[in-house]
């Protein structure tokens, strides 16, 4: 109940995802200034007093009633299935099917402000790829392998929505990898591995991003509710193989030619979560992505630097061999 | 575990080419770099100063390069060396990029344009990245000069570099792709003749067919395994400004002023040329 000394009633904000890292990050922000709703396919999500949670898959038909029982303001819209959780069909299903039933019901009940969490793996990684590339570069990592054509139909469908439908308010984030405590994406598991593949030869650069910064991002673009299609990312590189080194990691050398060679590797010894056969070319060519346009507009800037993010999965290892 | 013994040769290399003054030089070089020393590109500023100590040896001591107008380029701001390119490997890029940074009125890191096929050789994409060369994409270009970098720029491309010897000295078709660049991101144009690098490896024919298949620009039958020691002569000639334009043909005529300039560079050169070596 809102209380009537309140001058205007607080937004209602639902998060996806809930029980990812980033996720519990931006509701732990949002709390207390908004009624946050947590939403999560995994498992339910025990969340403070006063957060509502749902086990739901959005693609399937009980999703409705979160929206039927609360009054939405605004969506952020984080959740997505990894390439090494589910089949590629069921995947497909999660991330596209569920995404557009997400849009659509966000028009059907006014919702008023929605921001969608996308990847920079959408840029595909090709070895004639110009560094910093900018929003409008195209998308061609469905070009590089069918496993991502799911991030790229995501954002596609959240284009159609941002010009079809403007009362939406669609802001699109499309960050570098995001790594911290607790995020479990490929690059975050490969980085806290001992022993971490690297490929003969090939060091792309890289930038990084820590959990919390990208929190704040994903907040700074609520707030300030301007649509549009951004890239999150810092203005510092790295060479891949020199992250792996500072997070304490041992390099294991995988052949790299004949470049049929690495796939083979990884899809035999089934590498799915950390070094998948299907983005082994992030690992070959650099996807360098321009921030400057999120940083103009939201007057953004990372508070942790490469070596606060690196020294993370650097003290786990040491924690590890401690304990041992 | 896997060194052998004491030996490393990159601390080797360090001790004998990371002469004090190259030290010197890439720090008066304005060049912004992240915290581990790398910019978008992937250059290095570690591995360049080897690369720098080592091309100057070859600059000094084996090309003997005699240097004119290095006060045409700028300390600062953004910029295109724009030259004759010529000698099968790219060694004349080598020793114009030396020049600009070891340039007493103000060192430069002059970024040089590779083709697109080094990204895809292991080890050497990512060296020849660190030394600041960058695939030729005019994104990169563009980018680059918004940052105020400075960047060599041979308009001939392989049309020159592959030419048989019996073509020396004469200029090929120039590409228009670098005014564009220049006129779009106001950078001034700074032509370049280079002397000398055409006698490096004197060829007769492009053997084309085996090129082909090896999916390489042109593979060269000359008697020469290695670049000759042939004394290079470089001028650079004072920068040119250019307006944008509204045609193709009107940035040709532009293409066209730059060209010349670059071919009365090279005629001063070759007249201050006394002997081949």
């Amino acid at each position: 109940m809102v209380s009537k000394t309140q001058v205007a009633p607080k937004k209602t904000v639902l998060v996806t995802g809930a029980a990812g890292a980033l996720a519990m990050r931006v509701i732990a922000r949002l709390n207390g200034r908004y009624n946050v709703i947590a939403v999560d396919f995994r498992h339910k999500v025990e969340t403070d007093a006063g957060i509502p949670s749902y086990l739901v898959e959005l693609h399937k038909r009980g999703f409705e009633d979160v929206f039927a029982e609360h009054t939405i303001d605004a969506v952020i819209h984080i959740g997505r299935v990894f390439a090494h959780e589910k089949t590629r069909m069921q995947r497909y299903n999660a991330n596209v099917l569920g995404t557009r039933r997400l849009l659509e019901l966000c028009r059907k009940y006014k919702v008023k402000q929605v921001i969608i969490h996308s990847t920079y793996f959408v840029y595909g990684a090709s070895a004639y790829n110009p560094a910093l590339l900018e929003e409008d570069a195209p998308l061609k990592a469905s070009e590089v392998t069918q496993d991502l054509v799911d991030s790229v139909e995501v954002e596609s469908l959240a284009n159609i929505y941002l010009w079809k439908h403007p009362e939406l308010n669609i802001t699109i984030l499309r960050p570098c990898n995001v790594l911290g405590p607790g995020v479990r994406n490929t690059m975050s598991i490969l980085l806290g591995r001992r022993l971490a593949p690297v490929l003969i030869g090939f060091s792309p650069m890289m930038q990084f991003l820590h959990v919390d910064d990208m929190a704040d991002a994903m907040i700074l673009a609520f707030v300030a509710n301007k649509p549009g299609i951004y890239n999150v990312a810092p203005d510092d590189y790295v060479p891949y193989q020199e992250a792996v080194r500072q997070c304490g990691c041992r390099r294991l050398p995988i052949p790299s030619i004949p470049p049929v060679l690495p796939k083979a590797i990884s899809g035999a010894l089934n590498w799915n979560a950390f070094f998948p056969p299907y983005l082994i070319n992030y690992f070959k060519y650099p996807v360098i992505i321009d921030g400057q346009l999120f940083q103009r507009t939201f007057g953004w800037r990372p508070h942790r630097n490469l070596n606060d993010i690196f020294s993370y999965y650097r003290k786990q290892k040491l924690a590890a061999v401690i304990q041992q | 575990m896997f060194n052998i013994g004491k030996f490393d040769w990159r601390q080797r290399a360090w001790k004998h080419l990371v002469t004090p003054e190259i030290e010197q030089l890439v720090a008066d070089i304005p060049k912004p770099v992240g915290s581990f020393g790398y910019d978008p590109w992937g250059y290095n500023e570690d591995r360049f100063k080897i690369a720098l100590g080592a091309a100057k040896w070859l600059y000094d001591h084996y090309f003997r390069v005699v240097v004119h107008g290095l006060e045409n380029i700028p300390a600062q701001g953004r910029l295109l060396i724009v030259g004759n390119h010529s000698g099968q490997l790219p060694m004349d890029g080598v020793l114009v990029g030396v020049a600009a940074a070891v340039n007493p009125s103000g060192p430069r890191l002059a970024r040089a344009m590779i083709e697109r096929f080094f990204p895809t050789v292991p080890w050497l994409g990512n060296y020849m990245n660190a030394l600041g060369c960058v695939v030729g994409d005019p994104a990169n270009c563009g980018k680059m000069l918004d940052m105020d970098e400075a960047i060599i720029v041979f308009p001939e491309g392989v049309r020159g570099s592959g030419k048989p010897y019996k073509k020396r000295y004469q200029l090929q078709r120039f590409g228009n792709g670098f005014m564009r660049l220049a006129m779009a991101h106001h950078a001034p144009v700074v032509p370049v003749g280079v002397v000398g690098c055409e006698e490096t490896m004197p060829t007769l024919v492009n053997a084309a067919p085996l090129a082909k298949l090896l999916g390489l620009p042109y593979v060269p039958l000359t008697p020469a395994l290695l670049p000759l020691p042939t004394r290079v002569y470089i001028r650079f000639g004072k920068p040119m400004q250019f307006e944008q334009v509204a045609t193709e043909a009107q940035v040709g005529a532009c293409v066209d002023e730059v060209k010349n300039e670059v071919r009365q560079l090279i005629e001063q050169g070759l007249q201050e040329r006394t002997s081949i070596f």
